[in-house]
């Protein structure tokens, strides 16, 4: 009836699960409690779950990637303090099969769970935004991306008190992930959460590469697009091309789990280097697929704090298509040591060095766009000059690596372990904090506070350095990566100072919090009245903050680079037209929140091996869907009226601002 | 790429609403590009393993190409009614397009039928998917295809009842331009099945 | 939802008259049995069966793609066979990339320890 489901599945001899258990419980009631004493509940299914406005759906991502983040770091800092103390034959308080855990769920949680929901959120954000668009491709289906989404972390999280999680690493390498080495249900939670949720990406993945060929507002060439739509662009082509190599890895360890098959085991014939080929063949994309938006980001904050036009903006263009094309033949550098003959790993060695080189132009790119500017040293310029230095240290050790001869002596140590820190968390982390800076105002309609940022910038930067410097050097006296213990005393020093370090970004993430919640509070001190707050140059600026749920109420041109700065300058923004039209909208659909909803349950069927449970939530999602399918009534048109009263009510704050803001735009252009 | 930016200009009112149908086709058509990039994962694998015998039977002593010729046929010629399906729907003649769909899915029925008998007829040969490799790609491979043929044939149904419930309009026939595309392109893959996994195996 | 701009849409496109479906169906067909007879009744020399598989599979493939998926160069179509090259690249470097890897792996490996067995 219950599959391999019993009450023993639950850890109640883990004191550590136990007590987070707890809390979780206690939080989760409190928030419940909150939300059904305030009657918030119709507020929040009809605004927000069955919502399919891009804005909305992109909030959603980015606070589900915020809570994520908390996730992922306290398993950071768990093992961290785990190697502070297991020295010397000590055992520190994680016993080894937990430890393997916690590093697992970490590299699973901050790469599938947070870093992709923050990005796609960021896309969903700005994107449609940028280009004049008044929605995505596919609204619905947008919809159904993000539920995918969170029901593969609903799944991950559920690892955490029923059963166990993965404990073979963020990739899950056979043979050690073969039912053979690893019969719990771990490595289960894992293949399930991670399919459904790249279900959603791919679909999301789709839906941008339509959005962004098609739904460009009039005039809009593919060579005036904004940087960061063009990074958008890359990285969503490079979604629908590398997931499915994850899809099909995935898919056939699971074949093997489930039925028995021999892709990756041992014996009659599986060749486990094939899983590790396929997964890098994605692995390597997905680097990018994180890291190019965040150049998108960074290009448009150096661009707009500078008050000057990106420098080099077709080279950036360029560097990124190179960058997205070169992702693909470099996928080998994550296993020289397999086994490969000279020839294969030279091969890969050069082209993943060449990769540097369009990375290094958008870099000096970015410093002449600074030079000569009129730079406002904002929080979104913090993180950006943080990321330059950063990015440009983890670059050269990840030339280093490149080194097949080195490589040898490097992989699987803590030196690359603190090289891609080194990217993700200077490249990635910081491009989406960026981004939640710059675009916070867009999205909710107030600034971020300025102090509580800073404080949260210097503790991140600095903790970065404390805590991955000593990692450099000790994967350089030859400590691997996963260690529950280590037997040389001289080490641990080290390891203390990377305890620090870690402990001081649990501040930087303190702080951010802290930020947004004093910003909320003093919202209406901050409040962005013009749409307006940073002096920005592209077309989501153009709208009032937050948008209204039509973005535009007349499409926007998008003749030139920076069209909005363009306007401002020819004194053309904000002009309103004699007449409005009505306006074509998607209606809500509550489809995806079912599908997603009949998601955990087919996941949590196939994991436990309850058959039954894992057909009525296959046969639940495909009958929502087809509920969808024979919906005739899924749009409808915003009277004229409704817009025009909409647009007055914003312009009402506006009109004694606009000479301003255009004679400031004259002004800085003079200057 | 640069025609569609040099129209939105011109025709831009007109691009709003003419828009939805081409948009749910691009759409489609990315998404078949993905769902090839899946098959040639699968593809790759199977060469990869395509001589782990373990000691069990191989190609040559499994395959049956007569069989594989009698299936073949059959999802070719599914093609090629589905085509006449959709002429007949161009044409709004209804009756008619439902009866080519009709036709389309007992030929597909058949050549999942006779692919669950050769694989039913594998395993109690005691060449199933756990005795080698090379067996567990060629079922996953070819499997995945099958899977994708019946996920088409449940979509034709759906679109029978849709066709017979709504007539021919726009959202009807838009989803019968994206079937037929994934009826075709089934056939496509099949076309690489049989070349590489059949015809090569027993080389 | 106009249906009038959609009808006019969804036909836009070239979507084949009987005699392209026809002649498609017709090369598809003598295709098909050309690959088999290839294999089953030897119809060319051993070692040119394999080159010749080959050939009839690219051709029935772009005969497929022509006359029934409605392939071309035509403006309209532009965006579509752009996607399909975009995928033709990415398909190509993971088949070839794969197959020459594992193959290279497999070269190396010790004696007896190699995954072919």
């Amino acid at each position: 009836m219950f599959g391999k489901l019993s009450l023993s599945s639950i850890p109640f001899d883990q004191p550590i699960v136990m007590w987070t258990l707890a809390g979780v419980v206690i939080m989760g009631a409190f928030v419940l409690g909150a939300v059904t004493y305030y009657r918030k509940w119709t507020y929040l299914w009809k605004e927000w779950f069955t919502t399919v406005d891009h804005k909305r759906i992109g909030i959603m991502y980015i606070i589900l990637a915020l809570v994520m983040l908390l996730r992922g770091f306290a398993d950071a800092i768990m093992m961290r303090g785990q190697q502070a103390m297991a020295a010397a034959g000590a055992q520190g308080y994680l016993p080894p099969h937990h430890f393997d855990q916690i590093f697992s769920a970490h590299g699973t949680i901050m790469i599938f769970f947070m870093a992709m929901p923050f990005v796609v959120g960021l896309m969903n954000m700005i994107v449609p935004l940028q280009i004049g668009a008044r929605d995505v491709a596919y609204p619905f289906l947008n919809s159904l991306s993000f539920w995918l989404t969170a029901c593969g972390v609903v799944l991950i999280m559920l690892s955490l008190f029923i059963g166990d999680f993965s404990a073979t690493g963020w990739l899950a390498y056979p043979p050690l992930s073969e039912l053979k080495f690893s019969p719990t249900v771990g490595v289960d939670y894992y293949i399930w959460a991670l399919q459904l949720a790249g279900l959603g990406t791919t679909l999301s993945g789709i839906n941008f590469v339509v959005t962004i060929l098609r739904m460009r507002t009039p005039g809009m060439a593919l060579m005036k697009m904004p940087v960061f739509t063009w990074t958008a662009l890359v990285t969503n082509i490079l979604i629908v091309a590398a997931f499915p190599a994850l899809t099909v890895a995935l898919a056939l360890l699971g074949a093997d789990r489930y039925l028995g098959m021999h892709f990756f085991t041992n014996d009659l014939g599986g060749n486990a280097m094939m899983y590790i080929n396929l997964i890098w063949i994605w692995g390597h994309p997905e680097v990018y697929i994180l890291m190019v938006p965040c150049f998108g980001v960074y290009s448009e904050i150096i661009s707009t704090f500078s008050g000057k036009p990106l420098f080099g903006y077709k080279s950036m263009v360029y560097a990124t298509v190179a960058i997205g094309v070169m992702s693909f033949l470099v996928w080998l550098h994550h296993f020289f040591t397999m086994g490969s003959g000279a020839n294969v790993n030279a091969f890969f060695g050069i082209a993943t060095m060449i990769i540097s080189i369009p990375t290094g132009v958008k870099v000096f790119n970015w410093l002449f766009t600074m030079y000569r500017g009129r730079i406002r040293f904002t929080v979104p310029v913090l993180w950006t000059i943080g990321f330059m230095v950063t990015f440009v240290i983890g670059g050269m050790t990840g030339v280093l690596l490149a080194v097949p001869g080195a490589d040898f002596v490097l992989h699987n140590s803590l030196f690359l372990i603190a090289h891609f820190h080194n990217m993700i968390i200077g490249g990635v982390v910081f491009g989406c904090l960026a981004a939640l800076n710059f675009w916070f105002p867009k999205a909710m309609g107030f600034k971020l506070e300025e102090r509580w940022g800073k404080w949260s910038f210097w503790c991140w930067l600095v903790g970065f350095y404390v805590a991955f410097v000593p990692l450099y050097m000790l994967g350089l006296m030859g400590a691997t990566r996963r260690m529950q213990h280590y037997d040389n005393p001289a080490w641990q020093p080290y390891f203390v100072v990377a305890f620090i370090g870690a402990a001081i970004i649990f501040a930087g993430i303190g702080f951010t919090l802290l930020q947004i919640v004093v910003s909320i509070r003093n919202r209406e001190a901050n409040r962005d009245l013009t749409g307006d707050p940073w002096g920005g140059r592209t077309l989501e600026w153009a709208t009032s903050s937050p948008p209204p749920f039509y973005n535009f109420a007349v499409l926007p041109k998008g003749e030139e680079l920076d069209q909005f700065w363009h306007d401002k300058e020819a004194g053309v923004a904000y002009r309103q037209p004699a007449k409005y039209e009505d306006i074509h909208m998607p209606r809500n659909t509550g489809v995806g929140v079912f599908m997603g909803a009949f998601g955990v349950l087919l996941g949590f069927g196939l994991i436990w091996h309850i058959w039954w449970l894992a057909i009525l939530g296959l046969v639940g999602m495909i009958g929502s869907f087809l509920t969808r399918a024979y919906d005739r009534d899924v749009d409808y048109y915003v009277p004229a009226a409704e817009v025009e009263k909409i647009e007055r009510a914003r312009m009402v704050p506006l009109n004694g601002l606009i000479d301003r803001v255009d004679v400031a735009a004259s002004e800085q252009r003079v200057a | 790429m640069n025609s569609s930016v040099i129209t939105a200009d011109g025709i831009a009112v007109h691009e709003e609403h003419h828009d939805d149908s081409s948009k749910t086709l691009l759409g489609f058509w990315i998404y078949l590009m993905s769902d090839c990039l899946i098959f040639s994962a699968l593809f790759a694998t199977f060469a990869v393993l395509s001589h782990a015998y373990a000691g069990g039977p191989t190609g040559k002593d499994i395959f049956d190409l007569k069989y594989v010729l009698g299936e073949t046929m059959l999802l070719l010629v599914s093609s090629f009614t589905f085509g006449m399906a959709m002429l007949n729907m161009h044409a709004d003649k209804r009756n008619k397009l439902l009866g080519w769909m009709v036709i389309t899915f007992l030929f597909g029925a058949a050549f999942v039928g006779m692919e669950i008998h050769e694989f039913v007829g594998l395993i109690h040969e005691g060449a199933g998917p756990d005795r080698s490799a090379f067996l567990s790609a060629y079922f996953f491979l070819v499997g995945t295809h099958g899977l994708h043929v019946t996920c088409g044939l449940i979509w034709m149904g759906v679109m029978m009842h849709m066709v017979h419930r709504y007539g021919l309009d726009g959202i009807v026939k838009r989803r019968l331009s994206c079937l037929s595309l994934f009826w075709h392109f089934l056939d496509v893959i099949w076309i690489c099945v049989f070349t590489f996994v059949y015809l090569h195996g027993v080389l | 939802m106009s249906n009038a701009h959609e009808q006019h849409a969804a036909s836009g496109g070239q979507h084949g008259s009987l005699k392209s479906y026809m002649v498609g169906f017709g090369l598809s067909i003598a295709l098909t049995l050309l690959s088999f007879g290839c294999v089953m009744a030897g119809l060319v020399p051993h070692h040119l069966i394999m080159p010749a598989l080959m050939v009839f599979c690219i051709a029935q493939v772009l005969v497929q793609l022509g006359f029934f998926l409605h392939m071309g160069i035509a403006p309209e179509q532009r965006e579509n066979l752009m996607v399909m090259v975009c995928a033709l690249i990415f398909i190509g470097i993971v088949v070839v990339g794969s197959l020459w890897v594992l193959h290279n792996m497999n070269a190396y490996m010790m004696p007896g320890m190699s995954h072919g067995g």
